[in-house]
């Protein structure tokens, strides 16, 4: 175990100071903390979205926005979450901040690659921004042909824009992680000894890499078709709205790996640290990692199950769908292993992992149940596939980006927040997310088509628990905005290793110095090792035998 | 300055590298990610080609009849030829000889500049004999062999044409931008045997770029010539 | 270790082979070989861009990464059109009610 217990006074938060400091920072860590404030304040945007749906759907006459105005918010609640939130997430915050210091190194392999990689993503934002405050967007975020290219009278092509703009910085920074994973790993530190929160980023670096262009390539399209009425999408052309579907959703459904594998990235990390046990069966969770980011890219068309794709075809794409589930079933069963007969403790980060373990296995199922053809054609468009995302997507994604946030906060921040209220904001999101989006699932089975802004009476009881669920999970997210800065002030200093885990970054100070490591460390043993250490630092080691 | 990593900064080593071969290699790495991206970038435009030239395999041909095949083959001529000075600059720049390397830059930039002003020069054929997308659009209704087809299909064809090499030329257009860049810093001795990834990472890309075109030009130009 | 610096005869050789390569396909666009004409054509591109990446990229002389990463790309390419058009191929295959 590290014998840090004090924190040195120079660390990569104090080393500068200004704004310039930041905004020329060449530091992964203060990069990643720029990410932070960037997609907080999106998330923000996108959760008033959702509110505005609720509020709406708390009755079932639309009464409080026109139509038009709802088909805005409810695609604004889309653009924003997606590609200024989950998207970048998870990989931008926490893998920006970690993943060097998980791996020995003193940065990632292009320092100025990243911060441009924030310059760019932010600017995209600003188109979203920019067109949501002029209106928005009305299309869906999914700006389906032909109402996007030919009738919709909204800013698509400025949110267009925004979105390649913003998937360029996502290409950037995945092309970065490669690098670093392949080439800046410490002396000892085979592909087998990394932590699977590496592993998880590195294979979701190959989806981004990979899959975004192709969403860039698609929203070019719809510009120039947009602009210049093209015709490839226009069917008095020959065109086909299909054919947009597919090159869409070719990028967008491995997009819902890049959000969800960094949370499984996490999980690990989180079961490692708090059954204080190595994870089971390592190497399977390894290669499912890249199964997932494979397989994700052979699944698109179920997307466009009820377009008018071809039966054939439909049928492959669903036996496929079914394929994917297989090595996120593995992790879910690896991760059981895991904790039994662990030494659990019930830190907040804990309760974060086994919420995100148990909602993502009802969310996967239930997509699952949607790659089957047969029950698909029922529920397409319906809020069991709203559930069903929901489900993964916040009950998977944002408990994983939580958990991570309060496990790795002494690290980030060098400061540890109260843990009672972190505790029960757990609870809070943990009930409220359940209360919003189980009736969901009930309400697609009924019936309930998604984007609609008004509903026959006799569904209203469970749009009403709906609704009030996420009042309650509104609050959940709110606490830890709270209790976190109140930690930047007032919080107790975090020692280098608050949780006892192992792993490099708990070899570091809290926080960390700007270099990370006063000498590169050597690895000589797996990860997760609770029997003995395996990091060795040759010159502090000689320095400490020789005080001793 | 030393750090307590044990070497002194190197010059043109960066601080997150501890050797020129890790930079190297990190480099090419990076820069092949970068390539592989820009693959499936063309790719979604190559894909939407296939899909519709299957569909519409007449009004292909005949969209393509209207493209200049001598004009083609003398840019994908001319792309080549770039390709070897580039290839050629790079090998200058390995072995340290600075006027070879820049004198390579100069003739890969000439060269990428006639190929650019022939694409000018086809952009407005095709303007005047109103093949351009738009509402001048005009193309008749029979194919090479006398068959019946519709304009629009036509129009889909030379919509991708358009979108394609148009593409296409922005990233000829990068490129020269790039190697106006090297060719300054070069002048200015930034590249050595050691640490020319710059000029490999460029050479990379203009070769992509080249390869593209080498798709491009059967696939537009050659449609049902028999 | 530096990288692999080859002779200015390596670049012209590929640069005449590709030459070849150009005039071979216009030559056999205009020559009736009915369905092999796209095959043929198809062909010459694909080693035209071989011999680029191999020679003019240096990816003879580089790692397994280089190459892995390249076939990586060209998969996912490869899947993105067969199972695109796999829809489109398919479509007038089964005529259901309705349809």
């Amino acid at each position: 175990m590290s014998a840090e217990a004090v924190s040195p006074r120079t660390n990569y938060l104090n080393a500068e100071y200004g704004v310039s400091s930041w905004l020329f920072t060449r530091d992964h860590k203060r990069i990643a903390l720029l990410y932070l404030g960037t997609i907080t304040v999106f998330f923000a945007l996108g959760g008033l979205m959702a509110t505005l749906i609720r509020l709406e759907l708390a009755t079932p006459a639309g009464d409080l926005l026109q139509p038009d105005t709802y088909n805005r918010v409810f695609t604004m609640h889309g653009v924003l979450m997606i590609f200024l939130f989950l998207i970048p997430g998870i990989p931008a915050v926490l893998g920006n901040f970690l993943i060097p210091i998980m791996i020995g190194a003193k940065d990632l392999a292009f320092p100025k690659l990243n911060l441009a990689s924030w310059y760019i993503f932010t600017a995209g934002g600003l188109f979203i921004l920019w067109s949501l405050l002029n209106g928005g967007v009305d299309t869906g975020w999914t700006f389906y042909t032909p109402y996007s290219t030919s009738f919709s009278n909204t800013h698509v092509i400025a949110t267009g824009l925004g979105v390649f703009i913003t998937g360029f910085a996502s290409i950037l920074t995945g092309l970065n992680f490669i690098v670093t994973i392949h080439r800046m790993r410490a002396p000892g530190l085979t592909w087998f000894r990394l932590p699977l929160f590496v592993w998880a980023h590195y294979a979701t670096s190959i989806i981004q890499v990979l899959g975004t262009p192709v969403i860039a390539i698609t929203v070019l399209l719809l510009a120039l078709e947009r602009m210049f009425h093209l015709g490839i999408f226009d069917p008095a052309y020959g065109g086909d709205p299909v054919l947009f579907q597919h090159l869409f959703w070719f990028y967008s459904h491995p997009a819902v790996y890049i959000m969800v594998l960094p949370a499984m990235g996490v999980a690990s990390e989180i079961f490692a640290a708090f059954a204080r046990k190595r994870i089971f069966g390592y190497r399977f969770v390894a290669f499912s990692s890249l199964a997932i980011a494979v397989l994700g890219f052979l699944v698109w068309a179920h997307h466009l199950f009820v377009a008018g794709i071809s039966v054939y075809a439909a049928t492959v794409f669903s036996v496929l769908s079914m394929l994917v589930a297989v090595p996120s079933a593995i992790k879910v069963f690896n991760w059981t292993a895991t904790l039994y007969e662990g030494s659990i403790s019930w830190e907040t980060p804990m309760l974060y992992g086994l919420g995100f373990i148990g909602l993502f296995t009802i969310g996967g199922l239930t997509g699952v149940m949607l790659a089957t053809l047969g029950i698909d054609v029922h529920v397409h468009d319906t809020y069991f596939v709203v559930a069903h995302f929901h489900y993964v997507m916040v009950g998977g994604t944002i408990m994983g980006y939580l958990g991570g946030l309060h496990y790795w906060w002494p690290k980030i921040s060098g400061k540890l927040y109260p843990a009672f209220w972190s505790k029960l904001s757990a609870l809070i999101v943990f009930i409220g997310f359940n209360l919003t989006f189980f009736p969901q699932f009930l309400l697609g089975y009924l019936g309930m088509p998604r984007r609609y802004h008004s509903y026959p009476p006799e569904w209203q009881v469970l749009n009403v628990l709906s609704s009030a669920g996420a009042s309650i999970l509104a609050v959940g997210y709110l606490m830890p905005l709270v209790y976190f800065v109140w930690s930047m002030r007032y919080g107790k200093p975090a020692p280098a290793n608050p949780w006892g885990a192992v792993g490099l970054e708990w070899e570091t100070p809290s926080p960390p110095p700007t270099e990370n490591f006063p000498e590169t460390p050597v690895v000589v043993g797996e990860a997760y090792d609770y029997t003995q250490r395996n990091y060795r630092f040759p010159l502090r080691d000689r320095h400490e035998v020789a005080n001793v | 300055m030393s750090d307590s990593h044990g070497h002194d900064s190197l010059p043109g080593l960066a601080h997150q590298f501890d050797s020129y071969e890790q930079q190297r290699e990190s480099a090419s790495l990076g820069m092949w990610a970068f390539i592989v991206q820009e693959v499936m970038f063309f790719g979604g435009l190559f894909v939407t080609y296939l899909v519709y030239r299957r569909e519409y395999a007449a009004a292909f041909a005949a969209g393509s009849h209207h493209l200049d095949v001598k004009l083609g083959a003398f840019n994908t001529a001319v792309l080549i030829a770039s390709s070897l000075t580039m290839a050629l600059a790079v090998r200058a720049a390995q072995l340290g000889k600075k006027k070879p390397l820049i004198g390579f830059l100069v003739g890969t930039i000439l060269l990428g500049s006639v190929f650019l002003g022939v694409k000018t020069v086809e952009y407005s054929h095709k303007w005047h004999e109103h093949h351009v997308p738009g509402p001048h659009f005009a193309f008749e209704s029979t194919g090479v062999h006398g068959e019946p087809i519709d304009p629009h299909n036509a129009q889909i064809f030379f919509s991708l044409y358009f979108a394609m090499t148009g593409l296409h030329a922005l990233h000829m257009i990068v490129g020269i931008a790039i190697l106006l860049w090297l060719i300054f810093h070069a002048a200015r001795g930034r590249f050595t045997p050691d640490n020319y990834n710059y000029v490999e990472g460029t050479g990379l890309y203009w070769h992509f770029v080249d390869i593209i075109w080498i798709f491009l030009f059967p696939l537009l130009y050659l449609i049902g010539r028999h | 270790m530096s990288a692999h610096v080859s002779p200015v005869r390596t670049y012209v050789v590929i640069f005449l082979a590709l030459m070849a390569g150009t005039a071979l396909t216009v030559w056999a666009a205009f020559q009736d070989l009915g369905a092999l004409n796209n095959v043929v054509m198809l062909t010459i591109a694909v080693v035209k861009a071989t011999l680029v990446v191999m020679y003019f990229m240096h990816v003879r002389h580089s790692s397994r990464l280089t190459t892995m990463t390249i076939l990586a790309g060209i998969f996912f390419l490869l899947i993105l059109f067969s199972l695109t058009l796999a829809d489109y191929a398919t479509r007038d295959w089964l005529t259901v009610a309705g349809h």
